[in-house]
Parts: C-alpha cells; structure tokens; sequence
C-alpha cells in the first residue's frame, strides 16, 4: 500500500493504492468517478479516457501509483459546473446512443479543442480515431465537434489577432 | 479485468538508482516501465509477472529531444506525442513524424514512448522499420557499463532485444543530413491499428536507398536485395520499381495469422515498397514536403 495524491477534478484527493490497481479500477471503486468505462481493458475502445495533466490518456493502461502527484479530469469535472458547450451541442444533435463511448468522446475531443480551436475535419477524425463507438457511425459526432468549434471561433475573438 | 499478480513499484531519481533496482533479485524478476501501454496490456493479460515496476519516468536523463554531437538524440521517455510535436524531429528525422503518426491512436500516443515500442519489440512495431533505415543507435546503460546498439541489430526475435537484462535504453540517436524517405503501413481500417505489414524506405542526396519492412517476419528486417537493385537511383524508373516489388515480396518471410494471409501480405510489401520509393523519390526532389501521410490510404 501507498498512499497518493491526485488533483481529481479541482480536488485534492488522497488514496492508498496497491501497486496492481489501474487508475481506471482506482477511479471507479475507491473515488467514485463512474463516467471513464472499462471497455476493452486494452487501450484500443477508449471508453477509459481520462485527461491526465490536460492530455487525454487511457485510464486502463495506467498504474493508479503512478499519477502521484499529477491532475486528472474525468467528464464528472468537465461538467462540475453544468454541461460545457460541447456536451450541449452533442445532446441537441442526439449523437450518441447507447453512450457508452461518450465519455471518452467528449474527453478526446475537449482536449483537441483546447488544443487545436480550429480543427479540420482529418484533424478531429484522427484525435477521435482510438475512441470507438458502435452506434452512430462516427458522422454525427465528428460533425457536432466541427460545429462548436465553428460557433466558438465565431463568438469569441481569436487570439493573437488583438493589437 | 483487473492485475492479478502482485508486485512492488519503486520510482528512483537516479539513473543508478534505477539500475541498482533493476539488478535486485525479485521472484519474478525486475523490468522497466515507462509508457506502460504494452507493459499494463500484457500485466492484465497475465502475460508478464514481475516482482518489481521500476518506473523510470523520474529520471531527468531520458527526457527531451535534442542535437548531441550532430545527432539527433530522442530521451526514452519522450512520447510519440512529444515526437510528433517537435521541430527537431521534423527537421532531422521528418520520417519518424510518419511512422509515429500511424502508432495506435493519439489517447496512446499521448503515453506511450519509441524506446518502449522497441523494447516491447513485437513483429508488427511501428518504429522498428525506421530506426532501422535511419541506421540510429539505441543507447543502453548497465550497472557498470554503457553500450551502444545499432537498431539492425537490437531485435533478435519475437518480444526479445539485444539488450542485456537489467539495462535500460536512455535514448535513440539518429545521424542528420539530407535525406528524404516514406512509410507505408497497411493496416484492416483506417484509424487505430497494428500493422498487417508496413515499409520504410530512406534515400540520400547520393541515392543511396535504405529499405526496412515490419510485421512480414519475426523481427522488422532490412531489405538488402531492394537496396541494391536502387542504388543510384534517385528517381526510379517504372520497369526498375516493378523488379524492386518483386525482389521485396520475395525477401520478407511473412506468416498467416489473425490480421492477414502471408500472400497477401507480400503481395502488398509489393505494392507498398513501390509507393514509398515514388514518395520518398518526389520529396527528395522537393516536390511533396510534408511527412505525416500513408501513402497505401493517400495520394501526397
């Protein structure tokens, strides 16, 4: 046993951990966080994504002992304070199904908009590529991630331009 | 599914730390983590049972990307994210900004690292082909030495490396200079997968041509007859690529399994040696600059 610290979701949170558990089995069974799925426990599905230090990784392949130390966002964070901009947009277009890729979908592409505002189609297909979705053919979503990012290049004024 | 076995995890500060820990006698043994992307699947799989995780990502030395000695010096624990990042990288080795671009998907990549992928050493590695027409060096400390290890000679079978146990890969170096080259990868769906079979080729302003193919024998393997029919050739013509195709299907010794037959398989090491000679002779001529497209799922 050792005992860890995690910036969960803004929180501080410490935890004894065996050096066997994945951060996916720690999240899920010690802190609640229920939103990262097991999908495939291979790093292929990407039902696991978390963002650990803002890169969206896979919480299944990862030690829970090694993210002593670092901070991790699961989609219970990203809505801490209502539905972000994304998850509104992916609820009015109805793109998900079942929903069991969701969480990771909306995980990979918020940390591709941080990243990159204005995404090509290719850009947003290939950041989405490794979180695998069984009912809706990707289309909607890949079109409801180019869409915000769109409308939110369009709202707000793009960095760099001000004098 | 959860880990069953159980082991301890140590992360030291020092190198010498590390290499004391990985030379402790455990039930099981010592073995390095970095990534974990393999090392986890394979800890779930049961694959594996070590006694101890040495996590070396605390160790300073096996960061960053940088020029050493007019080489360009890629640390163990630099990701495929960092790679794909870097203009060093795009400057020196724009070759591995392809390959590294084709490994499984950006939620891996954002963890996982080249030397891993080398050291885990499956047939089908994404890197191997490449380090290897690069002719780069893998760089190896052990408890009372360091050794350098070419990357034609670092695989010696299916998961096993030249590496003595209980050494640890610091770094890839890779010599510069002008060159151009292409990687081919097929793979059974666009997006995330391993390779069914992959190429790589490098040519230099001479016309020297390197060739490498993965996932078509037990090891990635250098493909000496192809080199040697395109020496010279900066821009090959259609008749010597035809020969080229057929010399390259006849020097990998593929086998069936649940990813492809080994017909088709070399019949498209064929076709693929074909395509990234055409990309790598048109980018040596300045004609397509930008590396990071398949050339079996996209024209440049």
């Amino acid at each position: 046993m050792k005992k860890i610290t995690i910036q969960l979701n803004g929180e501080s949170r410490r935890l004894s951990v065996v050096p066997n558990l994945t951060l996916l089995d720690a999240l899920r069974g010690q802190l609640g966080i229920k939103t990262p799925k097991e999908g495939c426990g291979r790093g292929d599905c990407g039902a696991c994504t978390v963002l650990l230090d803002g890169k969206a990784v896979r919480a299944c392949l990862i030690l829970a002992i090694e993210t002593d130390g670092q901070t991790i966002v699961t989609l219970e964070g990203v809505s801490k304070d209502g539905l972000s901009g994304l998850q509104k947009a992916f609820l009015k277009n109805n793109v998900f199904q079942c929903g069991f890729c969701a969480s990771g979908v909306i995980l990979a592409a918020s940390a591709l908009l941080v990243e990159n505002p204005d995404p090509s189609e290719h850009e947003v297909r290939e950041a989405l590529a490794g979180n695998l979705c069984r009912c809706t053919g990707y289309e909607p979503i890949v079109r409801t991630v180019l869409q915000v990012a769109k409308k939110t290049l369009t709202k707000a004024p793009v960095r760099g331009k001000r004098s | 599914m959860s880990i069953a076995c159980e082991f301890e995890y140590a992360k030291p500060a020092t190198l010498k730390e590390a290499l004391r820990l990985l030379a402790r006698r455990v039930p099981g043994g010592a073995i390095p983590l970095v990534g974990g992307s393999d090392l986890v699947a394979w800890l779930r799989d049961g694959a594996i049972q070590p006694g101890l995780l040495v996590d070396l990502k605390g160790l300073e030395e096996l960061r960053g990307i940088k020029l050493k000695n007019g080489k360009l010096w890629i640390g163990a624990a630099v990701t495929f994210s960092e790679i794909l990042e870097s203009k060093l990288v795009k400057k020196h080795a724009p070759l591995l900004i392809e390959s590294s671009g084709m490994v499984a998907s950006v939620g891996v990549r954002n963890r996982a690292t080249m030397a891993g992928n080398i050291c885990s050493a499956v047939p089908c590695c994404d890197s191997g082909p490449v380090l290897q027409v690069y002719q780069a060096s893998i760089h190896v400390s052990l408890p009372r030495s360091r050794k350098t290890i070419p990357a034609t000679k670092w695989f010696v079978g299916p998961r096993k490396t030249a590496m003595a146990q209980g050494g640890i890969v610091t770094g890839i170096s890779i010599s510069t200079g002008k060159h151009a080259g292409a990687f081919a990868k097929l793979k059974r769906y666009r997006g995330e997968d391993l390779a069914q079979a992959s190429v790589a080729v490098r040519v230099d302003a001479k016309g020297l041509w390197r060739v490498a193919y993965g996932s078509v024998a037990p090891t990635p393997i250098r493909g000496p007859k192809a080199e040697r029919l395109l020496k010279g050739e900066k821009k090959p013509a259609a008749v010597l690529l035809k020969k080229a195709s057929a010399v390259a299907e006849m020097e990998c010794s593929p086998i069936t399994d649940i990813r492809s037959s080994k017909e088709y398989r070399r019949l498209m090491v064929g076709v693929m040696l074909k395509r990234s000679v055409q990309l790598a002779a048109k980018r040596l001529a300045g004609r397509v600059a930008d590396y990071g497209i398949n050339c079996l799922e996209e024209d440049a």
